[in-house]
């Protein structure tokens, strides 16, 4: 029996873009010298101009932050907690619209952006309202203090979401903010700061600076900035380490990944299968914590394998305004040559190969689900961060080799684990040396749960009470 | 253009989600300190609160089984539907408040004690809760949940104030309550209610009595599906000393009057801990 999905597309009349987006610094809008130009990458078409910020406007950002700071560090915390309530609200009530506007921009599914991102962009800000005003109970003491001005880079993968994991527990601790969202995806950012200004939030307390990597550089390297948190690769996570190395800036960094995805013979199938796919296909594979490795127990790697093959096959590749859209498109060109490549060279080191089949669109940046077999593990593909919807499979015998295999990584962001024994879960989790274990589901994310890696996945942690201390100093006694 | 008269309101309590007037079919008259009469409010009996129990075990497994995001959400809402009848809510309790300025001072506050306590829905198990690394191979934590049906006397002063001091952190870790509001300053707690009705808040997760506690509390204290008792409000140390004996009967957790208490303390009140074993191993 076959399905047939009728097209189910979601409205972009919702969003109303202007030809031309400045950069938001000090509570307005202000035109950059540079403009460059956003696209969906999905169609290729253009969407809007975005300003490029030099050096000079992240510098007019950074003092516009120092002034706000005076004011919003001294405010009181359940004064805070209003404006980020505030805040909270009109995600909720334009959430529709930041969805759409999100797809559009990144290539994401509808379905994802509307049902996974938005909802915990919301319920980031609303975690971090509640704590603005029992920053007492954060763990650092009484009255702990803000740092000052904090300078945040962002990914293309969650725009909107990393933002929030961003913006909400620095503002609420007392901080404020220069953010520059990533080149390929600044539309929602942008939006973000129009909320900031429906919500009558302070001047100069969240500052919007668009722009590729030298306006990131700009930022990273300002002397009056007093924090650094950045998401994205682990390569510029180390430029950004060696950069602020010798000064007093504060560092979070929350970067690259290579999970393992263990599943045990004696797993729930069916639940394994579909938590496979959710690891590695969940938002194209764009995601640092991907199960990008999938290390399953040899008895059944036949078994696991075919169903995992007929479930790919059921797998709509598309039109992410598509709301039965299940993998959208790769956000760029750039993104497309690195996974082609790194592809590329698992063939050329003897991998096997198997793509799901699928029809792709002509326009835009497509790569389908594909798996790799016969991966041994000095494999670039089993190494190297794909980015993308591309799966790594290799076997184990015993739970110490899994431990090992798993473990035999620079990275160490997250890891899965498939069984029905209580207790293999707990010293599975115990001996992987990663930063979120997720036990017989994948992929999960809320706002009041810890989150981030070890090793060269970075450090520090975004999520629940751990993640206001990279924004707070204990009071000097 | 003829005067408009004013269409008066009738103070009934808050049951179930619902506005009944007490089954005894009685009222009693409220007045100001100046001797001017306010309104006859439903004076609630013996077998409302027993109906007010009823309503509040029936939804408390749903209350406690919400999300916590969704019950600070609630709670929030409350504080957002509480902004818009400010006015109302002033003129309400300013006839037992010093100044007018106090009043103002009152119902800001209470406004602003519903959005400090609906942002500790979802930090109470990160700051009351443990993961215990005990001497052997398992996985241990432990964590906070409701008690279950709480019944309280808030204070008579500040009526509304006092009132949400003694519920929001009752609520909000997913209990259930009976409360009995100020006896002789009660306008702002009906009027709560009407608030309440109107916060997504699901019925019987509070139910305000308006009346006499010395009549209506002793029931509430001897209730063998009542888990807890909040004394805060006993003025009377006879009176709250026999509460706290008949509560004992079924070993509620009583919290006596006279007791100063910050919010999170206050909320623990209300809150049991659950520790879970589990081995480690291959």
């Amino acid at each position: 029996m076959s399905f047939e999905y009728a097209p189910a597309p979601e409205s972009t009349s919702i969003v109303k873009l202007k030809p031309t987006y400045g950069l938001f610094i000090n509570g307005v809008f202000v035109d950059g010298e540079k403009n460059f130009s956003t696209i969906n990458p999905a169609t290729e078409a253009h969407l809007a101009h975005i300003a490029e910020a030099s050096e000079a406007d992240v510098d007019r950002a950074v003092r516009a932050a120092r002034v706000a700071f005076g004011s919003w560090s001294k405010m009181r915390g359940s004064d805070r907690a209003k404006y980020l309530y505030r805040i909270a609200r009109i995600i909720q009530e334009r959430s529709r619209e930041l969805a759409v506007l999100e797809s559009m921009n990144n290539g994401k599914p509808i379905r994802e952006s509307r049902d996974v991102d938005l909802p915990l962009v919301a319920a980031h800000f609303f975690h971090y309202a509640g704590w603005a005003d029992k920053l007492d109970y954060a763990g650092l003491g009484e009255n702990p203090q803000p740092l000052g001005v904090a300078g945040q880079i962002i990914p293309w993968n969650f725009p909107l979401l990393m933002l929030a994991w961003k913006i909400a527990p620095a503002l609420a601790a007392g901080n404020t903010v220069v953010l520059k969202p990533a080149e390929t995806t600044p539309l929602t950012a942008l939006l973000f700061a129009e909320i900031c200004q429906q919500a009558d939030l302070p001047a100069g307390v969240v500052n919007i600076v668009t722009g590729a990597g030298e306006t990131g550089r700009a930022l990273v390297n300002h002397p009056d900035i007093n924090k650094v948190a950045f998401t994205g690769s682990t390569e510029v996570g180390r430029y950004i380490a060696q950069a602020v190395a010798g000064t007093n800036k504060k560092v979070t960094l929350e970067l690259g990944g290579k999970a393992a995805n263990i599943v045990f013979d004696d797993a729930a199938i069916d639940q394994a299968i579909e938590g496979i796919v959710n690891g590695i296909f969940f938002n194209q594979g764009h995601v640092c914590c991907a199960g990008s490795r999938l290390l399953v127990q040899e008895s059944i790697a036949e078994t696991v394998l075919g169903l995992l093959y007929e479930r790919m096959k059921n797998l709509r590749v598309g039109d992410p305004m598509d709301k039965n859209t299940d993998v959208g498109a790769i956000n760029s060109a750039a993104q497309l040559a690195k996974i082609r490549e790194l592809s590329d060279a698992g063939e050329a080191e003897g991998a096997d190969r198997w793509s799901a089949p699928c029809t792709l669109p002509e326009k835009g940046f497509w790569f389908p689900p594909t798996v790799f077999t016969n991966v041994s593990q000095v494999h670039r593909i089993a190494r190297e961060e794909v980015f993308g919807p591309v799966l790594s499979v290799l076997t184990f015998r015993t739970p110490d080799e899994a431990v090992e295999k798993a473990n035999n990584s620079p990275y160490g962001l997250s890891a899965g684990i498939w069984t029905e024994k209580g207790s293999r879960i707990l010293e599975m989790s115990s001996r992987l040396r990663a930063g979120v274990i997720w036990a017989n589901t994948f992929n999960k994310f809320d706002a009041t749960s810890p989150f981030g890696g070890y090793k060269e996945s970075g450090y520090g942690r975004e999520g629940g009470r751990q993640g206001l201390e990279p924004y707070l100093k204990a009071a000097s006694k | 253009m003829s005067e408009h008269i004013e269409v008066r309101r009738t103070a009934k309590l808050f049951i179930g989600g619902a506005f009944p007037r007490s089954e005894s079919g009685r009222t009693y008259e409220v007045k100001s300190p100046e001797g001017k009469f306010i309104a006859n409010v439903a004076q609630g009996s013996r077998k409302d609160a027993r109906d007010a129990v009823t309503a509040a075990r029936a939804i408390q497994p749903k209350w406690a089984g919400a999300t916590a995001y969704n019950r600070g959400q609630i709670l929030y809402r409350i504080a957002e539907m509480m902004e818009g009848r400010r006015a109302q809510f002033i003129d309400e309790v300013s006839p037992w408040a010093k100044s007018a300025k106090k009043a103002e001072a009152e119902v800001d506050e209470a406004i602003d004690r519903w959005i400090w306590f609906a942002g500790w829905s979802d930090k109470i198990a990160m700051v009351v809760g443990s993961s215990n690394p005990v001497a052997g191979p398992f996985f241990n934590f432990s964590v906070p949940e409701p008690t279950g049906v709480v019944a309280a006397i808030a204070p008579s002063r500040p009526s509304l104030l006092g009132l949400v001091d003694t519920i929001a952190p009752i609520i909000v870790s997913g209990n259930t309550v009976v409360v009995i509001a100020s006896e002789d300053a009660p306008m702002a707690a009906v009027t709560l209610g009407e608030v309440l009705a109107t916060s997504d808040l699901p019925g019987g997760v509070i139910n305000i009595l308006t009346g006499s506690y010395a009549e209506v509390a002793p029931w509430l204290a001897s209730h063998m599906d009542v888990n807890a008792i909040d004394l805060s409000g006993v003025e009377n140390e006879k009176v709250a000393a026999d509460l706290e004996k008949a509560a004992a009967e079924n070993l509620k957790r009583s919290l006596r009057p006279g007791i100063e208490l910050d919010g999170l303390t206050r909320i623990k009140n209300w809150l049991e801990l659950k520790t879970v074993w589990h081995p480690r191993g291959f």
